[in-house]
């Protein structure tokens, strides 16, 4: 048997989706922006629209630039294939609009996202598919949840900003023993800390415009899937019986394991047209090639403020998970002092973002997550004085230093 | 030998000139007829359905077993096989007769001892792959879709 070389992270991370441009040779990726694509012949543009080639039609469903984006996350998630989106919360929703038709159910994490929680409960809920909120840390809540017209269990690697890491790999057996697959928000983890497919994930999503770009300057989301769920099993006939999107093509039986992929791309991604742009993607690109060196020290430095806020007499308590950096805290003094805090900093920046190479400070039950009522607050881990901080890339003793300004001013007020 | 790298695949790609498809659809909803008409019109490859209740498909005449194709065109380079897992035996018993280089068993196409049996008759033989996927993968065709196609290269091709 011939031996295969197996590339490392950091090799994909700058070449996976990335040969030399075939046109040009250009070794950097160019940047394809444009609408559409001439086809070759009209016998190939049939093909195309028949799903039977491959090829670009309409930057719409498929983008060169935005592919070589696609692939390099796949390859780095260890997935079959990829498909961006204009957000993260756009990615999300294609996810249910894949799987779920009015009638079905989901069941999530309770401690997710604040505009995640509010999609799946006031918009999605408004088409007619109802979701069960869970304990993240209870995998059997999970369980109890699942009907039969359940179409995924969803939940986050980090919830955000509780820092609850979810056992995967719990969660993935509770999902498949009841034939239903595991969809992971993987963006507080990148696929450098943690890979949800290795750990039985079978669907992973990004908001790309955090730690993937990691530079500020792109909204952006990504789905991945690893083509190993079993889409005939009975529980997805929009994946395995005649398509009225696609004059009755059965995905299943022509794409086999690629049928997810090919259906999400072709129909929901086709109607819904929330289309990651060329010149986003490149920014993707460009921010992926330093990844895992970027993580490394977002990591290092997310320990020494923690350590840091730890050691302060002002801090009433920090809630830091094992991985990534961003991490939540709470001043004695609760709220005002925190309000406090926040305007007496000066490098540390106050918006609602995370995973930039600038240090990153709010108040999520004003901001991020202030759509959610008291008790989903607490169910999600939020207290009202919890300070989210999302450590960047600075070096280390500016962060402290602008730290202890603003716990200064706590209290001297 | 059964073919299951990456590499072993994109070298029996490169090799091939003559496909017989054995179970070839005229039915534009049927995988063996997407796969059929991408093999043809993005392909170089010689391709001809095998399938005794079809004259033809899109002008391309069909041949009712894999010995009537044999014995007017030669030995095909690849049998291609879309046929219900209980019945690739007599397949495979046909593409040895036939002089077939190799055979490759489409998605779901599995049965181990036509496998072992082509095998033995020292046949190159992939299981349970798509030919256009495989084709695809070496050809961009994947990468354009945002699927991962494991290839790193930094030379221009």
């Amino acid at each position: 048997m011939q031996h295969e070389h197996k590339f490392g992270f950091a090799t994909r991370a700058i070449h996976a989706g990335t040969p030399p441009d075939p046109a040009t040779g250009s070794r950097a990726a160019p940047i394809y922006q444009t609408a559409a694509y001439v086809f070759g012949s009209t016998e190939q543009a049939a093909e195309l629209f028949a799903l039977r080639s491959y090829g670009h039609i309409y930057s719409r469903i498929s983008n060169p630039t935005v592919a070589a984006f696609e692939e390099r996350m796949a390859s780095l998630e260890g997935g079959l294939g990829a498909i961006a989106f204009s957000s993260g919360l756009a990615a999300q929703l294609c996810t249910v609009l894949s799987l779920a038709q009015a009638g079905d159910h989901l069941v999530c994490a309770q401690n997710v996202y604040g505009g995640t929680v509010t999609q799946l409960s006031v918009t999605v809920k408004r088409m007619g598919i109802e979701t069960t909120f869970v304990s993240a840390e209870n995998p059997d809540e999970a369980r109890a949840a699942i009907r039969p017209e359940t179409k995924f269990v969803f939940v986050e690697t980090i919830g955000n900003p509780s820092g609850v890491v979810a056992d995967l790999q719990a969660f993935a057996r509770v999902a498949h023993e009841a034939g239903v697959p595991l969809v992971v928000d993987n963006t507080f983890a990148t696929p450098y800390l943690c890979r949800p497919i290795e750990l039985g994930a079978d669907i992973v999503l990004h908001s790309a415009t955090k730690f993937i770009n990691g530079h500020g300057t792109a909204i952006g989301g990504v789905l991945v899937e690893s083509g190993k769920f079993p889409w005939t099993n009975g529980r997805f006939p929009l994946l395995d019986t005649p398509s009225l999107g696609y004059h009755g093509k059965v995905f299943t039986e022509t794409f086999g394991e690629y049928a997810f992929l090919m259906r999400t791309r072709a129909e929901v991604s086709r109607d819904v047209g929330a289309a990651m742009s060329p010149m986003d993607a490149w920014l993707m690109l460009l921010g992926l090639e330093t990844l895992e060196l970027r993580m490394d020290r977002h990591v290092r430095n997310a320990r020494a403020v923690v350590a840091f806020l730890r050691d302060r007499p002002e801090v009433a308590w920090v809630r830091a998970p094992q991985m990534g950096s961003v991490f939540t805290f709470g001043l004695r003094g609760g709220r005002e002092a925190g309000q406090r805090f926040i305007d007496a900093l000066e490098l540390w920046s106050h918006l609602a973002n995370i995973g930039d190479a600038k240090s990153l400070v709010i108040h999520p039950a004003s901001t991020t997550h202030s759509q959610l009522s008291d008790e989903e607050l607490r169910l999600a881990g939020v207290a009202p004085e919890s300070i989210r901080l999302s450590v960047g890339l600075e070096d280390v003793d500016d962060l402290l230093w602008d730290l202890d300004t603003g716990l200064r001013a706590v209290v001297s007020s | 030998m059964i073919l299951s790298t990456p590499a072993q695949i994109r070298e029996l790609l490169a090799r091939v000139r003559t496909v017989a498809m054995v179970g070839a659809s005229s039915n534009p909803l049927r995988p063996s007829y997407t796969v059929f008409s991408y093999l043809r019109t993005q392909t170089p490859y010689d391709v001809t359905p095998i399938n005794p209740t079809l004259t033809g498909i899109d002008g391309i005449e069909a041949f009712p077993t894999i010995a009537a194709y044999a014995e007017q065109r030669g030995a095909p380079d690849v049998v291609d096989v879309f046929r219900k897992p209980s019945e690739v035996v007599g397949v495979v018993n046909d593409a040895i007769a036939a002089g077939a280089k190799a055979i490759w068993f489409q998605y779901g196409v599995i049965n181990d001892e036509a496998i072992a049996l082509a095998d033995r008759a020292g046949l190159d033989v992939v299981v349970d792959r798509c030919m256009k996927v495989e084709h695809a993968r070496f050809r961009g065709g994947l990468s354009m879709n945002g699927l991962n196609s494991g290839l790193i290269t930094s030379r221009r091709r």
